[in-house]
């Protein structure tokens, strides 16, 4: 832990040779020096327009901090893996060629050990996949976007887009002030593949949790795996997608928001997320899942379902490009099923959020991007092109769309009708910083090893929920 | 003295001693500048080393207890909270079973390595000489030099459902038993300890070698003479001779596990379940995706505490009477 001091301790240190200087520092409090403004002190952008400026049209140009004609050179930090923010940012250059960018990547899960001191330190990022924010809002770590809200006509996208981003004074999500925006809006459901569907006489996606039940036992009784999956402790717990989707299914999707999103008194723990819970586990006993299904790791699931292992497959948009590479107009897509035929449908649904740090130089310039990506419309077809996911932005632009026969195209269709019924959820996972590492992929493990039952699996989880929280 | 491993203390004990009696005889004949101009040089040759150690070792020693005390998320202001943090990893019930695991694991990282190594070892120095013995020094030595992370992936490949482990199995007949060995609640722990064996066996067995070479032949001969077979011959004579290298693998090899971090996190992260949940797991998951940086640190605390009183009586025991 040698390297996780806070930066302004460095100098301290070097000074600190003799053993007397050492225990000096010891008995310093730590983190005394970090900033202690609330929240929502946050200063704004010195150059952000004023109030009376009006946003009439969504479009970047007309109002609102730009990147200027100076030579600007944005300080990024990108998630490993994933093309888009990449495209994005060569294709920003083209129509600013003032914008140069020096682009920094990690993998997703050592970004979120390392925002907290990037954000913090003498090179704060402009911009930054950001993986949880809570704790960077009470830190004061994050830039408030307010005032870019009213600059650049954001309060015009749909509220829904926006909610999850949103940090309230008292720490809880969905309200309050914006402290980031999604370069895209990704959609969570079933892809199947179309061949081994047809081979199960699947000619339309089910219409009830029953119907798909109906379709998961067919494929057991074919000799099918009915759902690929990933369990493994590296890459989180898959299984709370389909738990998920089950929850939304059979209750509505406030309750889980809340507790996502931390209101108080929220819990996990209701009849109707019992009644999900009690599906998954039957799904589980009944062997729909892989056997080996708490080994299997992310890539190897989706490499495995790509060479036709498993009939269904929970996953999210996310993943559109490699399925249409891997099997060509072979894979499909349903949201998953209400309980009751002609019910809401619910998704999981998340901005691919991206924040500016409180100190960052360019603030402006990086907001200027964040808003170009969700209006301009190079932007919008590479974040559907490449990223796979609806582009949000304002409701009055049309959504691009991917290949003819691209399973692309059939996510943002079922998007719409999840928006429709606004059944766009955060994911159970997010809940707190490691709700999932000491939650839900221990206990859905347990699940699948005979371990843990539906009624067991929920007050674990609400336990160490309220555990984390009291912390 | 020549076992560059575990010599490193005896040596610096050795030369300060010497270099204290060398003073001493001097201190009779130099005036007292002397002395004071040749310590302050023996000193200017340790500082660099003293410096490192201070702010590499001591500092962050220092300052791992000094965050324990505290409740803090790294980055905001902390709260002064005393021993409450001892409190919850003494009591939290998913804390003290990663202190259990760590336990479970030296049967694996440290009494299975040490055993085995004893017997390749005595195997290799009775029936290997020359070549040979090279050969099979750099083969069991070889997985030391693999990095960890690089070994739990490979090892991560082998036991899945479609490894070579479960291949061969089937191969055999054994089709019935195969399963995702690392995902498994049953076999998860042993299946990481076994990447421990693996590992740490070649160690063990280089170490014990070179001890064994420096046991007088003689003793060996008398032996046989008197009429000792195998066993006898490595009960009275070759066990009471590796006493110090038996304490310096037990030592090396239980710090690996009650430290384990590397292969549990590549091969399992402490999954399934917390079946593989160890202290380095829990301390890593604590401070930086819970941000508990306190209750992390005293955690780390306590497995410090915990590796002290393990290994200080086997260094008494070996070291004391080994001489």
């Amino acid at each position: 832990m040698s390297n996780e001091f806070h930066h302004r301790r460095i100098p301290r240190r070097l000074a600190g040779l003799a053993v007397a200087a050492l225990i000096a520092a010891a008995c310093a409090t730590p983190g005394a020096v970090a900033p202690s403004a609330s929240p929502s002190a946050a200063a704004p952008s010195e150059a952000a327009p004023s109030a009376s400026e009006a946003a009439p049209s969504a479009s970047a140009e007309a109002t609102g901090p730009d990147c200027g004609t100076d030579p600007v050179t944005l300080n990024a930090y990108f998630e490993t893996g994933f093309d888009l923010p990449f495209k994005l940012s060569e294709e920003f250059t083209k129509q600013y060629p003032n914008v140069t960018w020096d682009i920094k990547q990690d993998q997703f899960t050592n970004l979120m050990t390392a925002t907290p001191r990037l954000l913090s330190g003498d090179n704060p990022p402009d911009l930054i996949r950001l993986p949880s924010m809570v704790s960077l809002v009470k830190d004061g770590l994050l830039k408030n976007l307010d005032d870019y809200v009213t600059a650049f006509g954001w309060d015009k996208f749909p509220a829904a887009q926006l909610a999850q981003n949103r940090v309230a004074e008292d720490g809880t999500r969905g309200s309050g002030s914006l402290y980031a925006a999604g370069l895209n809006y990704s959609l969570t459901g079933v892809f199947y593949s179309k061949k081994l569907a047809e081979q199960i006489g699947m000619t339309q996606p089910p219409a009830t949790v029953e119907e798909f039940e109906a379709l998961l036992a067919k494929a057991k009784d074919a000799g099918l795996l009915p759902i690929m999956a990933w369990n493994a402790t590296a890459s989180g717990g898959g299984l709370a997608f389909p738990l998920q989707n089950l929850m939304a299914a059979y209750g509505p999707t406030e309750p889980i928001n809340d507790w996502i999103f931390q209101k108080p008194g929220a819990t996990i723990d209701t009849p109707t997320n019992l009644t999900a819970a009690q599906h998954l586990q039957q799904w589980v006993e009944s062997g729909y899942f892989p056997k080996d299904v708490n080994a299997i790791e992310y890539t190897d699931a989706n490499s495995r379902f790509g060479k036709g292992e498993g009939v269904f497959m929970f996953n999210g948009d996310w993943q559109n490009a490699v399925y249409d590479k891997d099997q060509p107009e072979g894979v499909g897509f349903f949201v998953f099923p209400p309980a009751e035929s002609g019910g809401k449908v619910a998704a999981m649904s998340a901005p691919l959020t991206y924040g500016i740090a409180a100190n960052a130089r360019n603030a402006d310039c990086a907001a200027f991007f964040l808003n170009w990506v969700a209006t301009n419309d190079k932007a919008r077809e590479i974040d559907v092109a490449i990223g796979g996911s609806n582009p949000g932005g304002p409701p009055d632009l049309p959504v691009p769309q991917g290949a003819p026969g691209s399973v692309t195209n059939e996510t943002l269709a079922a998007g719409a009708d999840v928006s429709k019924d606004n059944g766009a959820m955060d994911f159970i996972a997010n809940a707190t910083g490691s709700i999932f590492a000491q939650g839900w992929t221990p206990e859905l493990q347990k699940m699948v090893g005979g371990k843990q039952d539906a009624a067991g699996l929920l007050k674990a989880v609400q336990a160490e929920y309220e555990k984390e929280l009291s912390r | 003295m020549n076992h560059a491993a575990g010599g490193a203390d005896p040596a610096h004990a050795i030369a300060r001693s010497q270099a204290s009696a060398a003073g001493r005889r001097r201190g009779r004949r130099v005036p007292l500048a002397g002395i004071r101009r040749q310590t302050l040089v023996g000193w200017l040759f340790v500082l660099p080393a003293l410096v490192m150690y201070a702010l590499f070792v001591l500092q962050p020693l220092l300052l791992t207890f000094q965050y324990s005390l505290y409740r803090w998320d790294g980055v905001g202001p902390a709260d002064w909270v005393g021993l409450s943090n001892y409190v919850t990893v003494l009591t939290e019930p998913k804390l003290v079973e990663t202190l259990f695991n760590a336990f479970r694991l030296v049967v694996f990282y440290s009494f299975i390595p040490v055993g085995l190594g004893l017997i390749s070892a005595s195997v290799v120095h009775r029936v290997a000489h020359g070549r040979l013995g090279t050969v099979s020094r750099t083969v069991l030595f070889l997985p030391q030099v693999i990095p960890l992370v690089a070994a739990g992936i490979i090892w991560g490949r082998l036991l899945s459902l479609s490894g070579l482990v479960n291949q061969g199995l089937t191969a055999i007949g054994l089709g019935d038993i195969t399963r995702a060995w690392l995902g498994d609640f049953d076999t998860a722990l042993p299946a990481v300890g076994i990447i421990g064996i693996w590992v740490l066996l070649g160690f063990c067995t280089v170490l014990l070698l070179t001890g064994m070479t420096k046991i007088d032949a003689a003793l060996y001969e008398s032996a046989r003479m008197d009429g000792a077979g195998w066993w006898s011959e490595f009960r009275a004579i070759t066990l009471p001779s590796l006493r110090y290298e038996i304490g310096v693998c037990l030592t090396v090899t239980i710090i690996a596990a009650l430290a384990a971090f590397d292969i549990v996190y590549v091969s399992t992260g402490g999954g399934p379940g917390n079946a593989t949940s160890v202290p380095g797991i829990q301390i890593y998951i604590l401070a930086f995706l819970e941000r508990q940086v306190g209750l992390a640190s005293a955690l780390a605390v306590v497995l410090m505490l915990l590796v002290l009183i393990v290994i200080l009586p086997i260094q008494r025991l070996t070291r004391g009477e080994a001489r």
